[in-house]
């Protein structure tokens, strides 16, 4: 019978052209309003390591004390979401996880070996060779450098494909170098295409916004006194000038991440987080209680608040307005269906159940949301390309419609108005076919 | 084929009770061909929904082809309707936006009848009511005896045991009228059990036998000597 009301509820449809074309728009443009911001929300919503993102850990450790100023007013639950050089170092020789890496944004100027391409700068990330198994980078071509490299503070890097095509017009580029501020790198790997959004990993700066070209090893960019280009935050007390008066100070700019595959390690590490910052309180270092705490990512971008909750609002409000289109939708099917009331007299006397009635208006209702759907994947296309022109570039990232988003746009659609026709299909199987068929 | 049996059907509302039928009882037999008359407001139309389980009943009992309906759901009502009753309509109630065949095929649908079968249930039926080069066309494209036509096919397509016919010439001119009553006389020839509303005592006569309702009731005849002449002089 599917087929038949399919049938029915198109033939139905082209009746009244009219009602028709207002019933899909109302849908259309209130799941078009509404997927323009889910589609945006589910992509800075999104777990970008599902597949390990129970297993990564952000580390704190608070080497402020509970006094500190600097974090969030009032909230005696926020505190530094990274660490200082001393306990990132101090964290990486313990090496209590199965794997960990410190880490920093830095940046240099990049010559081109090729005289024709002008110097430029790009963006530098600093790490350990296990940078690249835990957040499962792809590779396109080589690997990642030796953790000999990272004791060694050996002049490796991997760079983007996109920066290999750039400098070199692509191709295998490894064993070539690389010049940064004027030092050669030998060139270990070559990355694929690999954009976690959001960029968990490092959310100080640039959530959603491009990842760096290029990854060094940590212990040689500390060598070579690079910058951070990340968030750099020092609690009144900068230390010592220069580099090595940074390097000893309570400064926190570098972001810490422990691999724990099972919870027995978890448990393990917070105990040995604990330790150690109860053994700095001991040593004089801090001056209250160990203060420690390890997230995993989805943990993690719950606490930065990647989504904000002016966002979350905003979600809110353009589900609301297709609560409204809905209703709408809704007022029109009823108008629409019971004005179809003596059909629906005659179907019952010729054998047709409430089930049946009800089940053929529920179908109508559906093609509307289906119709109301397709026009809401147009609409929502041109919500996005909207917000493209208007807002970032980082924004713009986060405005690809996948198949994803198209399936639910078409089964959000289907539902919701469906949903939406249930109180005009009930009142259709509530006809009584006696007094419309007297009626006329 | 049907016997109700003291039925009632009242209308209520918060002040007042009005019966439509109130101690009712007939015996239609299988191959009858009844007439109901009765003046505007004597219940007859409701008699036939309730007949034709389109609408419940106060009390008393009905037996449609030997089965009880008292207490039926509406499914089971629904099913009973479809497989053993036939409407024909004072106002055709053909579906507009349905052509002819796809009119007649409204109630196979119902029934479960798969495409072949519905197809020549289809065909048959038209060849019956003499419409079968006319199956494409809406019912806007039809006379009003055409359109009565097709919703007699539409009536016997499903092969019922009872044809329920309300006022089925009210809206016909004479010439038109005659050719439904003679199709309904060759089918009531042919087998059909027919019961027929109408409110025209001329239209009743052509009727096996009629029964006459008065305030809800069923009447005695004999004591209608103005109704009875009337058939006399018709016969």
């Amino acid at each position: 019978m599917f087929n038949y009301y399919f049938g029915l509820a198109v033939r139905s449809l082209r009746r009244n052209i009219v009602l028709t074309v207002l019933m899909i728009a109302a849908v259309g443009v209130g799941i078009g309003a509404s997927m323009t911001t889910l589609t945006v929300f589910r992509a800075m919503d999104n777990d970008p390591i599902p597949q390990k993102s129970r297993q990564l850990f952000a580390v704190q450790i608070d080497n402020w004390g509970p006094d500190t100023k600097s974090v969030a007013a009032g909230d005696k639950e926020r505190f530094q979401e990274q660490l200082s050089y001393i306990d990132a170092v101090a964290l990486m020789n313990a090496k209590a996880a199965h794997r960990q890496i410190a880490m920093y944004k830095t940046g240099a100027a990049l010559t081109p070996a090729n005289p024709q391409l002008l110097p430029f700068q790009v963006q530098i990330r600093a790490t350990y060779t296990d940078f690249f198994p835990m957040f499962q980078t792809p590779f396109l071509a080589g690997g990642a450098w030796s953790a000999d490299d990272d004791k060694n503070h050996a002049d490796v890097a991997v760079i983007t494909q996109k920066l290999n095509d750039k400098v070199f017009g692509g191709g295998n580029s490894i064993g070539k170098t690389i010049n940064l501020d004027n030092h050669e790198f030998r060139i270990v790997g070559i990355l694929a295409t690999w954009e976690p959004t959001p960029q968990f990993y490092d959310l100080n700066n640039d959530t959603f916004a491009e990842g760096a070209a290029i990854y060094l090893p940590f212990t040689r960019a500390i060598d070579g006194q690079m910058p951070s280009w990340g968030n750099n935050n020092c609690n009144g007390d900068i230390g010592q000038p220069g580099w090595e008066g940074r390097l000893r100070s309570e400064c926190v700019w570098i972001q810490f991440w422990a691999e724990l595959p099972t919870p027995a390690a978890v448990e393990n590490y917070r105990t040995f987080l604990n330790n150690y910052a109860t053994e700095q309180q001991h040593l004089g270092r801090f001056h209250w209680p160990a203060h420690t705490r390890i997230r995993d990512v989805r943990e993690w971008l719950a606490y930065q608040h990647v989504v904000s909750d002016e966002y979350r609002i905003l979600v809110l409000v353009s589900f609301s307005f297709l609560l409204v289109c809905l209703l709408n939708a809704m007022g029109l099917m009823l108008a629409k269906i019971m004005g179809r009331a003596g059909d629906i007299g005659v179907r019952r006397a010729l054998g047709a159940s409430r089930r049946a009635i009800f089940g053929q208006c529920l179908i109508e209702a559906g093609v509307v949301g289906l119709a109301g759907g397709l026009l809401g994947l147009g609409l929502t296309a041109l919500g996005l390309l909207g917000l493209r022109s208007l807002l970032s570039e980082e924004v713009s990232r986060l405005t690809h419609f996948s198949t994803a988003d198209i399936m639910i746009a078409i089964v959000l659609a289907v539902v919701a108005t469906t949903l939406a026709g249930l109180y005009p299909t009930w009142r259709a199987a509530q006809v009584q076919p006696a007094w419309q068929l007297k009626a006329q | 084929m049907l016997k109700m049996t003291h039925l009632s059907k009242a209308y209520r509302t918060e002040v007042v009770e009005t019966y439509a039928l109130r101690d009712f009882s007939i015996h239609v037999r299988e191959g009858e061909f009844v007439a109901v008359t009765g003046p505007s407001g004597s219940g007859k139309t409701t008699f036939l929904t309730i007949a034709g389980l389109l609408e419940e009943f106060s009390g008393g009992e009905y037996q449609l082809d030997g089965a009880n309906v008292r207490g039926l759901n509406d499914n089971q009502r629904s099913r009973l309707r479809n497989e053993k009753i036939g409407f024909i309509f004072q106002a055709f109630n053909l579906i507009t936006d349905l052509n002819v065949q796809d009119n007649i095929d409204v109630p196979l649908r119902y029934r479960g009848f798969n495409g072949a079968e519905r197809r020549r249930r289809i065909q048959e039926a038209l060849g019956r009511v003499g419409l079968s080069a006319r199956s494409r066309h809406y019912p806007a494209e039809l006379s009003g005896g055409q359109q009565q036509r097709v919703a007699i096919a539409r009536a016997l397509a499903g092969s019922p045991r009872l044809l329920l016919a309300d006022e089925p010439t009210g809206n016909l001119d004479t010439q038109m009228a005659r050719g439904v009553l003679d199709l309904l006389e060759e089918l009531h020839r042919d087998g059909a059990t027919i019961v027929m509303v109408t409110h025209d005592p001329e239209l009743a006569v052509r009727a096996q036998r009629e029964v006459h309702i008065v305030d809800g009731q069923v009447v005695d005849l004999a004591a209608q000597p103005r109704l009875v002449a009337t058939a006399n002089a018709n016969t």
